[in-house]
């Protein structure tokens, strides 16, 4: 409890004592790129071969003939957009992004780094906290999108590659049914899941105290508290949003 | 001046300082000189904030910084350069960002100006022609006079370094120690330097604060030092062989 608070408080930090706007523009920009822009390969990897695999798998459990082949799609495109490109990807994300953010500012803090950003006058947690919270805002939901898209397409080019549908039955089963809601839930989740993840291990990273050994667990407890933190909320949000 | 009244700050049941109380001199180079472990960067650290003490206060020519208020002490904080001991220069950034930081954040000059302002201190520091070269690249003495150029950048009026020349070679300490020390007179400042070399002490140490366990045992100025009659100070002074040699010959 007295860590959930700390966090809270770490929270409230980060809004008071500001630098200017354009102190966080450019900071806000750079960190898209590096949250964004340098994520992009390992996002359509994983999601294309999920997507893939989804559809193979998916085919292989459709044994009743009496199933149309458009649901197979279907299948996919509701595992996508709800819980493969949102919640999935979030869990890598946290991997990836988290763990990034946690040893870089965790490293700040051994190596005097944010001492020095403090007897400066700077506010330290705002100056580097604030930009990745709002960069990851801005551009996880994005990521969640090009994933979503990224492993339809690997579904399609599997599926149809190897006959499991053909590429009518495919498109048609992706328009099936299809409830634009879903695409805003996915979006909710995607920015809930972004402030948790860079938070979380903005938070575990600015409180390292110690040395490289020290890094590497704060690193590690970032990313264990993000993967919580995603799963129970992504079952809140399911439950609230979804109901 | 900054001046401090009684400072006491514990770690658990460990009290690390008790009582500190000195007043370091404008346009002087202060030194604050200890054994390891005696609480000499606790002392630092207190009087530029980053550390709370759990009694006392600290002032900056008469503005007390220990109670003032956020805006205050960000205030006074703007006023502080300090130089860390591994350098803390950020790795993210090249040498000539490193340096114009401090005028990114906290003032409104043009580019131009920030530029010309970075050359100067690097320049001043000994260092040219390495404006784009990263951290990762120049060596610990670079890394010092690069953290001097950017403690100095925006004209502080106090400048604080922590142990300044561990990790590096006697030579490169003495040029930085005389760097330091000129820039102090230069600028016309308030300098507080932690240091355990006594090269430094002898070299530029116009005012000397000797801590052992938490406690302030003698202060004065180098020249003194040698014969200070404090016992705890010549077991300090003397620990190296070539100073003890000299006490035995004299």
């Amino acid at each position: 409890m007295s860590s959930f608070g700390r966090y809270v408080i770490f929270l409230g930090s980060l809004l008071v004592r500001r630098e200017s706007f354009k102190t966080y523009y450019k900071l806000v920009l750079e960190e898209c790129i590096q949250i964004g822009v340098n994520s992009i390969f390992l996002f359509m990897l994983v999601s294309t071969f999920i997507g893939a695999v989804t559809t193979v798998q998916t085919a292989f459990n459709m044994v009743n003939p009496l199933i149309p082949r458009f649901v197979i799609s279907q299948v996919v495109r509701e595992m996508t957009v709800l819980e493969l490109a949102p919640t999935v990807m979030a869990l890598i994300y946290a991997g990836k992004i988290g763990s990034s953010m946690a040893g870089g500012i965790g490293t700040m803090r051994i190596t005097e780094q944010i001492d020095a950003l403090e007897v400066m006058g700077i506010n330290s947690s705002s100056y580097l906290v604030l930009p990745k919270i709002i960069a990851s805002m801005l551009m996880y939901p994005l990521l969640v999108i090009f994933s979503g898209v990224c492993s339809l397409v690997g579904g399609y080019v599997v599926g149809t590659a190897i006959h499991l549908v053909t590429p009518t039955e495919f498109v048609a089963g992706l328009r099936f049914g299809f409830n634009p809601t879903e695409i805003s839930v996915a979006l909710i989740k995607g920015v809930v899941f972004a402030f948790l993840i860079s938070s979380i291990s903005s938070f575990k990273g600015y409180f390292t105290k110690g040395g490289a050994l020290e890094v590497g667990i704060a690193t590690t407890e970032a990313v264990t508290a993000s993967v919580i933190a995603i799963l129970l909320m992504d079952y809140f949000l399911v439950n609230i949003l979804l109901s | 001046m900054i001046k401090i009244k009684n400072i006491s700050k514990s770690f658990g049941e460990k009290k690390v300082l008790q009582g500190i109380n000195a007043e370091f001199e404008k346009g002087k180079t202060n030194l604050i000189i200890g054994s390891s472990g005696t609480g000499k960067s606790v002392l630092l650290k207190c009087i530029v904030g980053l550390i709370t003490p759990d009694e006392g206060r600290v002032y900056y020519d008469l503005r007390n910084f220990t109670e003032a208020d956020k805006d205050m002490r960000s205030e006074i904080r703007r006023e502080i350069g300090m130089l860390f001991q591994g350098g803390a220069l950020f790795d993210s950034k090249n040498v000539q960002e490193n340096i114009m930081f401090p005028l990114d954040v906290l003032t409104k000059m043009t580019a131009d100006e920030k530029l010309d302002r970075v050359n100067d201190c690097l320049k001043r520091v000994g260092l040219e022609n390495i404006n784009k070269k990263r951290v990762s690249e120049i060596s610990g003495g670079m890394k010092k006079r690069v953290g001097i150029a950017r403690a100095i950048v925006n004209n502080p009026n106090y400048l604080f370094c922590d142990e300044p020349n561990s990790g590096l070679d006697p030579q490169t300490s003495i040029l930085i120690d005389e760097l330091i020390h000129e820039i102090t007179h230069e600028l016309d400042i308030t300098t507080i330097v932690v240091t355990h070399d006594m090269n430094s002490v002898m070299g530029i140490g116009e005012k000397i604060i000797f801590l052992y366990q938490g406690h302030k045992l003698w202060e004065g100025h180098h020249e003194e030092i040698t014969h200070s009659g404090v016992p705890e100070l010549d077991d300090f002074v003397f620990a190296n062989k070539v100073m003890s040699k000299m006490r035995n010959s004299l």
